[in-house]
């Protein structure tokens, strides 16, 4: 301890000692947070039920409604679940900056805390889909038959909107299915179960959550695995069209004009 | 600036050899304003005046046929010594090792020996321009005349003037000959008569009581646990079944879709309101423009549109076509519920499915606004 | 045994062992009078060992179509080694793991072994596939050179014909080869083409059934085009290509314009050695450009699609390129179908698949007969013209270029709506609406580019060329200094033809006797839009009288410049006095 107050005077203690603070805070919440969501008395409960109303009827009540029920510019938000809520606010989707075709992706401004609080009161309003364990999606078990029925399974219910490697597609009217390149895998089963957009709802009766885990194992997968080359975007024979005019015949056309130029003259 | 003059009538006559001098013309030009300079004087290459240039030319070929063998040692170790599971991953390039590896040493291999040659052709070889004398393709009057004797003398030989029939007995031969030859195609196909079509492009898996399951995990479809918004892709219980080709022909028109909205905000006619279960619909999956299955379902506008060629169906009304190249609505499939709460049908469905062909009778087709 | 010895004196192998001068390449000499003993080479080689080829990049086109058809050749050998050309259901279980298990054809399990178990099986398979793409592009390309440069003209009229031939059979070709894989994309691919068979009238079903051996996709489809694909279409494309080559020989192949360039003769290189080298080297060029693309640039992965299932489908499900302005013509046109007594009659998916196609092949095949008929030309045409000198030409095939292309966007418009976002539906009704303005811009904006560029020659002509310099005149006027062309030049700017326009006439002469001089009112005013508006190139008189200008003012500058007085006509000024632009507007 001598070692500690001696230098308690030190001119860098009050910022090493606010560091340390901030840490602990930091590692302390690190620790905490995941577990305050299912671990919550019914007072933490009530309170975030309470921050959620607030924060809803803030951020998402001038389109769906004081209590959800939705207005003429938004659907009803009763029975949606907590999952649509935490994907449609994790994704950016939520709330929407401006009236368009479809929401797009953008980077969230609210805190999983504030997210989960809404998600919490939504749920609040009528049983809907609810934000998935990390079990429900686990894709570390899954045998290589399971990953290959995967595939059988997103080729069926997904690709048809989605492309067969996920790369999005186009929907009438400006509006569009997106990519699933960089989306988590969270996401994937929020959007199956819950339908957000123009999404159909993949409910348990038809894809069970093992069949939803081979999907998301499936596309996994799929993008690690090397391709003939590069993948020119993944977009099929348009794409390769395009670069087989392009790079193909446009290289040897070069060399055709180089092949028919005149060689330097002497004079 | 610009004067629009009249071309002057064509003046003097012009070669029998140029224009087709029995066409009336208004004008032509056949003096050309400047005179042919000749071919243009060769000029040394720097390659041929330099000698150090020229050697160097001479290096950069030979130095380019010499990567060759190496690349070409360099492929072969590469296809015996890099195993199949090696991987490249440089940026968004990720591939295999042993293929880029083979491409890089084979590709550059060959596109040298195609560069050393360009190179040799137009630096070190004798670059002069030479010119080749044309002739019009026409024979001359000469090899007509001799052509038109031989022929005459062919002609009189084979006795064909006289003995005509000859002739038109030899062509109809010929080409009755030829009738046999396409006859023997005639089992290319099975021949889709009235009935064959009944059996097979008329007809599918559905029939009374054929329980709706989903497609690849074979689950039958309890009503009650379908959501608003939910859509499944389906098949007939009884299509697994089947194998191989019967498998394939069989999925290939009874596979459908099946969708639940809210009853009130779908147009049902009133002949079709037994065919639903509390706003679950039933449809072919098969566009009825050239076949694709189309299930990109729009939960709120209820359309569903076809990836392939964008012919979009609205669901929430008996599947009309409401854009794109489509002609006819979707065929509904009439479904009820059994004991145990699945979802089965009712019958096959009360039209072909698929795209049009000419002996389909589509006169009882759903038409928007009918009943 | 006299006579025997004077047989073998007086022959001519004896005598040709005794050179008279030495051979550049002695190696070869033996090897040659072994092949001109039995074969006669010499007499058929003097002829055509030198054969000149005149050297232009736009010439190569072709030649990478034969080039990339030669790869075809030699990639597809090695494909056919492993292919199984068979629909019986296997379960897969070769090394590509996230397939392991599943249900699929022989055929493609075959396609997924070549690609992952054989070494280098994927690379061929891609520089196949991209072959194909390169090769129905070059040939695209070489028929739009052809068409723009009017190489089609007498006396190549067959060769034009071939080359119909060959795209069309490239495509068919190309369409059976990417449907063999029996993937997710091929079979959409195939489920279009049965809806397309189906839509024919009156024999659409029969035609479908005789072409699928019944309901599709039934099983006899892969082996039936494997058939078409490695056998029947390429017989018949090498024996056209050949014949196609045959006849640019014995044609011996056009030139562009330019300084002793005639309508007999042909200048540029000869075939030994400089042409071999050259068309040999670039047959490497392209063979190894070919690898390379294969190497890199991933092409069909046919993995990822996974095996044809009938109840599936991918977004982006497109045919490859140049099918696609057919797909694009069946994705834009509005719904057509009529329902007669008992009978369909769809017309929106005939239409725009069969008849499109026939239009195209039709437009195309007749278009030489078509242009020799409004021009009256009977001539022999060796020298090429440079687009801009045949403005209704050019600006004609720009306008079918723009209808080909706003087809050809059509058909990938879910890829451009997703990429550009942009809707879907607003894409499609774009181009409908596109399609009647875009061909008559393009026609009118074409036309008018070929005027201009013929004004500019003109004026090059009588002017001179820029240089850049700019000049100060004694009283302070500046104007740009313009210098004398070449003779070369201005050869090569003068020499094209001016094709007369042919005027209605009854065909009767002063006596009411026909004299087969009939020209219908239809064919003249054909004639009149043909070749009737366009800039004629100065005449010898307005290029004197120009050059005798220009003297003329150097002469007067020398004087004014030496007694300080104003120039009496300015340099610039001189443009506009005395060349009249004469446009023929007949």
């Amino acid at each position: 301890m001598r070692f500690l107050s001696r230098r308690r005077r030190h001119p860098a203690a009050k910022p090493l000692a606010l560091v340390l603070a901030l840490f602990v805070m930091g590692a302390l919440y690190s620790a905490m947070a995941p577990t305050t969501v299912s671990t919550a008395d019914d007072s933490t409960q009530q309170s975030q039920l309470a921050k959620g109303k607030e924060l809803f009827q803030v951020n998402c009540s001038s389109c769906h409604g004081l209590n959800g029920e939705g207005t003429p510019e938004a659907p009803t938000l009763i029975g949606v679940g907590a999952a649509s809520v935490d994907f449609q606010m994790e994704t950016g989707r939520m709330p929407m900056a401006r009236p368009e075709a479809q929401a797009p992706i953008k980077k969230t401004l609210y805190t999983s805390e504030e997210i989960s609080a809404i998600a919490a009161y939504v749920a609040s309003l009528a049983p809907g889909p609810k934000i998935p364990s990390k079990e429900q999606y686990d894709t570390s078990k899954l045998s290589q038959e399971q990953i290959a029925r995967g595939g059988e399974l997103f080729r069926t219910n997904c690709s048809a909107c989605h492309n067969f490697e996920g790369r999005g597609g186009a929907l009438p009217n400006g509006r569009y299915a997106p990519s699933l390149m960089k989306t988590s895998d969270k996401h994937i089963y929020e959007a199956i179960r819950t339908g957000p957009q123009q999404m159909p709802v993949f409910a348990q009766g038809s894809l069970s959550d093992d069949d939803v885990t081979e999907i998301i194992g499936y596309l996994n997968t799929l993008h690690d695995e090397p391709n003939g080359g590069f993948d020119l975007g993944g977009f099929g024979p348009v794409g390769e069209g395009l670069w087989g005019w392009v790079l193909g015949l446009g290289s040897l056309v070069l060399v055709a004009v180089w092949l028919a130029k005149k060689g330097a003259r002497a004079r | 600036m610009s004067t629009k003059n009249p071309v002057p009538a064509h003046q003097g006559p012009l070669s029998p050899e140029d224009y087709d001098e029995t066409l009336p013309v208004a004008s032509s030009n056949p003096d050309k304003p400047v005179d042919d300079p000749g071919i243009e004087e060769h000029i040394e290459r720097y390659t041929d005046a330099n000698t150090a240039a020229g050697n160097r030319a001479y290096a950069q070929v030979v130095g380019m046929l010499a990567l060759v063998p190496l690349l070409a040692i360099a492929f072969v170790v590469i296809y015996f010594a890099v195993p199949r599971d090696w991987y490249i991953k440089f940026g968004p390039l990720h591939s295999y090792a042993q293929h880029l590896g083979l491409g890089i040493t084979g590709g550059l291999a060959v596109l040298l020996i195609g560069l050393a040659c360009i190179h040799w052709a137009k630096q070190l070889m004798n670059d002069t321009e030479i010119s080749d004398e044309r002739h019009a393709m026409v024979s001359s009057p000469e090899d007509r005349a001799a052509f038109q004797k031989e022929f005459d003398q062919g002609a009189a030989d084979s006795a064909l003037g006289r003995r005509r029939l000859i002739g038109g007995a030899l062509a109809g031969a010929i080409g009755m000959a030829v009738v046999p030859a396409v006859v023997v195609l005639a089992d290319l196909g099975p021949h889709p008569g009235k009935g064959l079509r009944k059996a097979t492009i008329e007809k599918t898996l559905w029939a009374d009581g054929v329980r709706l399951v989903t497609d690849v995990n074979k689950r039958p479809i309890k009503a009650s646990e379908m959501e608003i918004g939910q859509l499944v892709n389906g098949q007939p219980e009884n299509l697994f079944d089947l194998h191989g080709v019967e498998f394939q022909q069989a999925k290939a028109k009874s596979s459908i879709v099946v969708v639940r909205m809210e009853p009130d905000r779908i147009k049902i006619p009133e002949s079709r309101k037994d065919w639903q279960v509390g706003g679950i619909l039933c449809y072919s999956k098969i566009c009825t423009h050239v076949g694709c299955p189309i299930s990109l379902w729009e939960r709120t506008t209820h359309h569903l549109l076809c990836p392939c060629h964008q012919s979009t169906f609205d669901l929430g009304n008996s599947g009309v076509v409401v854009f794109g190249p489509a002609t006819r609505s979707l065929p509904q499939l009439p479904i009820k519920v059994d004991a145990e709460g699945y979802l089965v049908a009712q019958s096959d469905f009360t039209v072909p499915v698929g795209p049009s062909y000419f002996e389909r009778d589509s006169r009882h087709d759903y038409k928007d606004g009918d009943n | 045994m006299a006579s025997r010895t004077q047989v073998v004196e007086t022959s001519p192998a004896l005598e040709t062992r005794e050179p008279a001068k030495p051979h550049a390449l002695k190696g070869a000499s033996g090897v040659l009078n072994w092949a001109d003993e039995r074969l006669g080479l010499a007499s058929l080689g003097k002829k055509n060992l030198r054969k000149v080829f005149p050297d232009h990049w736009s010439f190569l086109l072709g030649e990478v179509a034969l080039y990339s058809f030669i790869v075809l050749l030699l990639t597809g050998v090695f494909l056919t080694i492993w292919f199984k050309p068979s629909m019986a259901e296997v379960e897969y279980q070769g090394s590509y793991q996230i397939l392991q298990g599943t249900q699929m054809s022989e055929a493609f399990a075959s396609t997924l072994d070549l690609s992952f178990d054989i070494r280098g099986g994927l690379l061929v398979r891609q520089i196949h596939h991209w072959g194909a793409i390169l090769f129905v592009a070059s040939i695209m390309a070489h028929m739009l050179r052809v068409f723009f440069t009017g190489a089609f003209r007498k006396p190549r009229e067959i060769n034009w014909l071939i080359g119909v031939g060959l795209f069309a059979l490239a495509t068919i070709e190309g369409f059976a080869g990417y449907s063999l894989p029996d993937d997710l994309l091929s079979g959409t691919g195939l489920r279009f083409v049965d809806g397309l068979i189906r839509s024919i009238p009156l024999i659409g079903t029969w035609a479908e059934f005789f072409v699928f051996g019944g309901e599709f996709p039934g099983e006899l489809i892969v082996p039936r085009l494997y058939m078409v694909h490695i056998l029947l279409v390429p017989g018949i494309l090498l024996a056209l290509i050949s014949a196609h080559l045959a006849l640019v020989v014995y044609h011996k192949h056009t030139q562009y314009p330019g300084p002793g360039r005639t309508e007999k003769n042909v200048v540029g290189y000869p075939l030994f050695p400089v042409y071999m080298a050259k068309a040999g080297g670039f047959f490497f060029v392209v063979f190894g450009v070919l690898v390379l693309m294969g190497a890199f640039m991933q092409i069909n992965p046919v993995w990822k699609y996974g095996a044809y299932n009938p109840a599936q489908v991918t977004a982006g499900s497109q045919p490859d390129w140049y099918m696609g302005w057919v797909e694009g013509a069946i994705r834009i046109i509005p719904p057509m179908e009529w329902h007669i007594g008992h009978t369909t009659w769809t017309w929106s998916v005939f239409l725009p698949g069969v008849g499109l196609m026939g239009i195209l092949f039709t437009g195309l095949a007749l278009w030489p007969f078509f242009e020799a008929w409004v021009t009256g030309d009977k001539r022999e045409h060796h020298l090429l013209d440079l687009p801009h000198n045949a403005p209704t030409r050019t600006a004609f095939g720009v306008s079918m270029m723009s209808i080909y292309g706003l087809f050809w966007i059509a058909g990938g418009n879910d890829i451009i709506a997703t990429q550009f976002a942009l809707s879907l539906n607003g894409v499609t009704w774009f181009i409908r609406i596109a399609l009647f303005i875009v061909p008559f811009l393009a026609f009118i904006i074409t036309k008018r580019i070929c005027i201009s560029k013929q004004r500019r020659d003109r004026e090059r002509v009588l002017h001179g060329g820029e240089t850049g310099v700019i000049v100060r005149s004694p009283d302070g006027g500046y104007s740009e200094a313009h210098e004398a062309l070449s003779q070369d030049e201005l050869w090569t700017l003068t020499q094209h033809d001016e094709p007369p326009v042919l005027v209605a006439s009854d065909g009767l002469d002063a006596n009411g006797v026909p004299n087969g001089q009939k020209v219908s009112k239809f064919r003249a005013s054909m004639s009149r839009w043909f070749h009737g508006y366009r800039v004629q190139p100065p005449t010898r008189e307005e290029i004197a009288e120009s050059q005798h200008h220009d003297e003329e003012r150097d002469r007067d500058v020398d004087r004014e410049v030496s007694s300080g007085a104003a120039p009496s006509s300015h340099p610039l000024e001189r443009h506009s006095d005395g060349d009249a632009e004469v446009e023929a507007r007949v």
